[in-house]
Parts: structure tokens; sequence; C-alpha cells
């Protein structure tokens, strides 16, 4: 259970996945957000008017999926890091899933970098096609990664590097 | 040890300097403090307590828990984690309660 | 005999809270000195590297220490507002006196109203061999690390997944530092769910219904053994687990720092929901010494985001008592009050709206 473990129960991620023809039609924001908590940048970040305002702050996202581009702008506002963007009409058998980055070193395009599940189990090796910098304020990373169709809705995450300090 | 590349912050560091840890010359940045100094030095037992005997070391770092008491120049009692380092500071690991000189 | 200085609002505190509270009744027309223990402004906001919740108002999105920064220029700007870093105040009196210790003097101030900002102190919880180096309170690792740049070791034991645990662990990871483990008694994790879920989905096992039974190393933290808990919270034998780890980190709660409102005489209650003792005092955040204010954390354990609206509202309240802002401020305490509700509204901030309704029902035990 979620809040047990942290990881999201694959009924969880049904509830915020989009159907199989839209997931076909182009990106789409996946917002893994499943607790009520007081938080809505994603709602003044989206301008497409397809993350619907809250009426109450507390309320969970709610998404248009129609009205979703996958511009990715709520991705690197939203502060839980929960929002994903997948692409499931990359090639024929390939997704690229977008995910927020905190880390360092931030990979290289295209480099392979191994890629997580939502509870941190490697899933094999992916490659890196874009990184996206958050700029000098947000500073948070969009790390888009090539992976197979069947794993879009699976690689939320990478294996971070090793240690790096000086003495 | 020190963070070299962190993804969200950026460190500004004073002027290095030297200090001495039990007679023993290590090397600090000016506005850093005490604590900081000796942790980036890998020196953690900071001092040992009164009855027990038992190590001591940083608890809280911002001045509140007093776990962190050590002689500065001759001075016990002074809590390191509050205390800016400055060049040729003696700093000792205390005894108990310390005693004035 | 020193001089006493007269001011007409004192705030005793530089974090979130207090800041905002000084930016506040400074707007008005107040002159404000604010007293801060330590030698900078902006308390434990400005060791804060993730994003914040909340909404616009509260500067969500922005991480905590850039609004720790923006809080601090806001009071730099104004000139009513004098800040003394460095001054960690003694005591309040009968008089009204204020007493502190700023830079080796004692010093007296006549403050005509106080805002007592001084947030809380962590929790420490007892088994074998806490009292070992390389055991730390999480507040502690944040300001190695954030502040200093520092790592606290190479392998971390988290012990609490509240929203400190949780922040703390990932900002190691940031550092680079292997959290090793988060491990929390109670049966679910107490923090946001999406900073649990970005640090399990990095690797790191959060493991409700466990805790700690020892600590271990000759001369400084060398492991630690973990151990299951069953639905009594009594250890379950056979479950143990011996964790290499050369730190312990701490994040098992905050207490109101409330020894000031003790001393001034305020009439306090403990309310568990609010994290301990806290003060009585009526929604405009007044005690019940007449002129004596609490925002943040002092007066209940929560977010950062409502310690900073919290203080706006205690800032306007002691400034308008003073006769300023007459024609701004009643709409100024509606907003703030409304955004307090707003942040509370939901399931995560039930503990706290209980809280309140705890403190502020007559009767019950008051000390």
């Amino acid at each position: 259970m979620l809040n047990k473990t942290g990881v999201p129960t694959a009924e969880d991620v049904l509830t915020v996945t989009p159907s199989e023809e839209r997931l076909k039609k182009g990106p789409v924001a996946i917002i893994e957000c499943f607790q009520e908590i007081p938080c809505n940048p994603c709602t003044e970040a989206c301008k497409q008017g397809a993350i619907q305002p809250m009426e109450d702050i507390n309320n969970l996202p709610q998404l248009d999926y129609d009205q979703c581009n996958g511009c990715g702008v709520c991705l690197s506002r939203c502060p839980g890091l929960a929002i994903f963007i997948v692409d499931a009409s990359y090639s024929e058998t390939e997704a690229i899933v977008r995910i927020p980055f905190e880390y360092v070193p931030v990979p290289r395009v295209g480099e392979s970098v191994v890629g997580l599940n939502r509870a941190g189990e490697e899933l094999g090796t992916f490659v890196v096609n874009k990184v996206q910098s958050g700029g000098q304020k947000n500073k948070t990373y969009t790390i888009w990664l090539v992976v197979p169709k069947a794993l879009a809705m699976d690689v939320r995450s990478i294996r971070l590097g090793g240690l790096r300090h000086a003495n | 040890m020190r963070i070299t590349e962190h993804p969200i912050l950026d460190f500004q560091r004073g002027e290095e300097v030297t200090f001495f840890f039990d007679g023993q010359e290590l090397k600090g940045f000016e506005g850093e403090t005490i604590a900081a100094a000796l942790h980036a030095a890998g020196v953690r037992v900071l001092g040992h307590s009164q009855t027990m005997h038992r190590p001591r070391g940083l608890f809280c770092a911002i001045g509140n828990c007093s776990s962190c008491l050590m002689v500065v120049d001759g001075e016990p009692n002074i809590r390191i984690c509050v205390e800016k380092l400055k060049p040729g500071m003696r700093v000792e690991t205390q005894e108990g309660k310390g005693c004035l000189r | 005999m020193p001089k006493v200085k007269e001011i007409e609002v004192l705030i005793i505190g530089g974090g979130p809270a207090g800041l905002s509270a000084a930016a506040a009744a400074a707007e008005l027309g107040a002159s404000v000195l604010v007293f801060e223990r330590d030698d900078k402004t902006g308390g434990q906001l400005v060791k804060q590297t993730h994003k914040f919740f909340g909404s616009k108002k509260q500067y969500a999105g922005d991480r905590g220490y850039q609004i720790g920064n923006l809080l601090i220029d806001q009071c730099m700007s104004n000139p009513k507002v004098e800040v003394w870093t460095d001054t960690t105040a003694l005591g309040i009196y009968e008089d009204g006196v204020v007493t502190a210790e700023g830079q080796g003097k004692h010093l007296k101030i006549k403050p005509e109203r106080i805002i007592v900002a001084t947030g809380a102190s962590e929790k420490m919880i007892a088994f074998p061999n806490n009292d070992l180096p390389g055991i730390y309170g999480a507040g502690a690792v944040q300001t190695l690390m954030n502040v200093h740049g520092i790592v606290p070791g190479q392998r971390v034991l988290m012990i609490g997944a509240g929203n400190i645990g949780l922040i703390v662990s990932y900002q190691m990871m940031q550092a680079g530092v292997e959290v090793v483990a988060i491990i929390e008694a109670a049966p679910t994790i107490g923090g946001y769910l999406v900073h649990a879920s970005k640090i399990r989905r990095a690797g790191v096992p959060i493991l409700t219904s466990h805790t700690i039974t020892e600590a271990y190393g000759q001369d400084s933290v060398e492991g630690a053994i973990i151990c299951q808990l069953d639905e009594k919270w009594q250890p379950i034998p056979g479950s143990e687990q011996d964790l290499k780890v050369d730190v312990i980190c701490l994040a098992v709660g905050l207490s109101p720092l409330t020894e000031l409102c003790f001393q001034a005489d305020c009439e306090m209650k403990f309310v568990p929901e609010l994290s301990g003792h806290v003060p009585l005092r009526n929604k405009y955040l007044e005690t019940t010494r007449p002129g004596l204010y609490v925002a943040g954390d002092v007066s209940g354990v929560e977010e950062a985001s409502s310690a900073m609206v919290e203080g706006r509202l205690a800032g306007v309240c002691a400034a308008f008592s003073l006769g300023y802002g007459n024609d701004v401020a009643p709409k100024l305490q509606a907003d703030a009050l409304a955004e307090l509700s707003e942040l509370r509204a939901g399931p995560a901030g039930q503990k706290t709206v209980n809280g309140i309704k705890k403190l502020m029902d007559k009767g019950g035990a008051a000390c």
C-alpha cells in the first residue's frame, strides 16, 4: 500500500492512466498525486487549461487528457515531483518517458542509464534522448528516456550515480 | 567530507584558514562553524561525558543541546556548532565539565 | 544600568513566522525589532532545498531557501525593520521589559507588543547508545549539508517517515549520501506521500512498523539494529536486522519552543495534535498575556507555509492594535485567516484543526 511503502499500487496508477487511444495520440501528463495535500502549482502551470482549477487547494489534480498536449510545464513545477510525461507515439515499439530529476550527475544525451520502477527496482538500460534544464531558478531537470512501449507506465526513475565528494 | 557538486545549492566558502585540533593542524574555511570544519576533517568525537566518559558528538548543530562543548583557546564549554572558526584557533576535546584556567 | 530600548513591536525569532510578522507589521507602519539567535535570519527555511507546497500566496513552487531569501530581502528593504542577529531573548518580565543576550552584552528592550516566533526543537527517542557520535537530529544534518556543504557520513539510517525524515533523506541523496533505509514505528508514512514516492523510486526502502532497538560502535556509530513491530507496537522476535551505517539520523518530531511563553506567564495547555505544550491564544494569535502574540511552530508544530501566514496575521494584528493600518488591517486579517483555513482544510490539516479546537475549548487542563 502506498501509505506503507511509498509505492503507488497498480490500482492507484490506473486512476491516473489515460486510455490506450489517448496514449497512442502523443505526449500526455501522468499526474501521480494520490493524497490530498494543500498544493496547487500544477493548476497554475497548465497553459492548456487541461489541469482543472481546484475549488479546494487540497483537491487532487484533475487532468483533462484531451486538452493536455504533454508540454511538460507541470512536470517541472510540481513540488512533489509527481508528474511524468509519457509519449507512446514515439515509434512502433518505443515510448518516451519524461521524468523530473534533481540529483547529480545529470545524465547526458545519448548516455545509457538504468531505469527503475516506482519501487526502485531495475527494469533495464535505456537511452537518454533529451535533457531539459529547469533553468536558474527552478533547477529541476527533465530527463527524456526511450523505453519499450510496454514499460512506459512503469519506468519512473533512474539509478543514481555514486559518491561525489572531495577529501 | 565536503560536497563539491550539488543539484540545487552553491556553497560560498570563505578564506581557507589553519586551526589546531588537540595540537594537530587542520584546515577549514573562515565563516563556517568549528563543528563544520571538524566534521569536514572527519572528527566526530568532540568530548567525553563527565561520569561515564562516553564519547560526545554533534547532535543539534544549532546551539540547543550542548552535546558539542569543547575547549576553544583555553575556554571550556564552547558550543562549537555555533562558534565561528578563526585562523589559529586551538580547539581541544573536552573531558567532563572542563575547567577554567 | 544599560539603557532600555523602546520599540513598538518586538519579534523573537527570525524564521519564516518571525520574518513574515516583521514585514507585515512594518508594512502597516509599525517600527519593528527582530531578535535572531543565529548569525543570520531565515530560520530553517534557508536549509530547505525542495519546492514548497501550498498556493502562490505562500510562494508554492519556490524552494525553501529561495522563499527564505525573499523574506529576508523584504525585511531588509523596509527601513521600519531592525534585525539584531546573534541575539537570544532571555526573559519577558511583568513590567513589560524583555531581556536578551547579544554579542556578550545584556540588553533590555521595552516593546509595546511582542510576537514570539521561536519555532520548535527536535525530539529525541530512547535506545541503547543513542548518545554515540554519528547520531544526529535531522536538523543538524540539514545544517551541516545545506548551510556548510558537508555530508554527515557515507551510509545513513533515517528514523522517522514524517515530512522531515523524508525531506532530509532526499536532501542526503541529493548530496550523494547513501540512505540505507527510512524506518517508521507507525504503521503508515506520516509525511506527504509524494515525498515518500520520489525517494522510494530512487531505491531507498521505507519500512513502516519498524524501530531501532540499539545503535552500536566504539567511538562513534558503526551500525544499528532495527526490528519490525506488531500491531501493538511490540518488537517481533526474529525480525532484527543489522544495518552497517555510520550515521543515524533522528526525525522523530518537534516540540514547540515555548519556554518564553511559560516564563511570561501565558496560560499553557498540552495538546498532542500541536506537538506539546502551547500557549492559549485567540484566533488573532494573541495569548492570555495581552499584547503577546505567537506565530509559527511555537503555537503548534505545522508546516512552514502556515507559519508564514500565521506570522503575517500576528504582525498585522500587533500593528493594528497600535493604531496602524485601520483601513486595510481588517481585510488583511480576514485574508490570512482564510488562507490558514484553506491550508488546513484537507485531511493533512485535520490534526492541526483538531488541535486548535482543543486548545481554544474552554476548560480542560490548562497550566
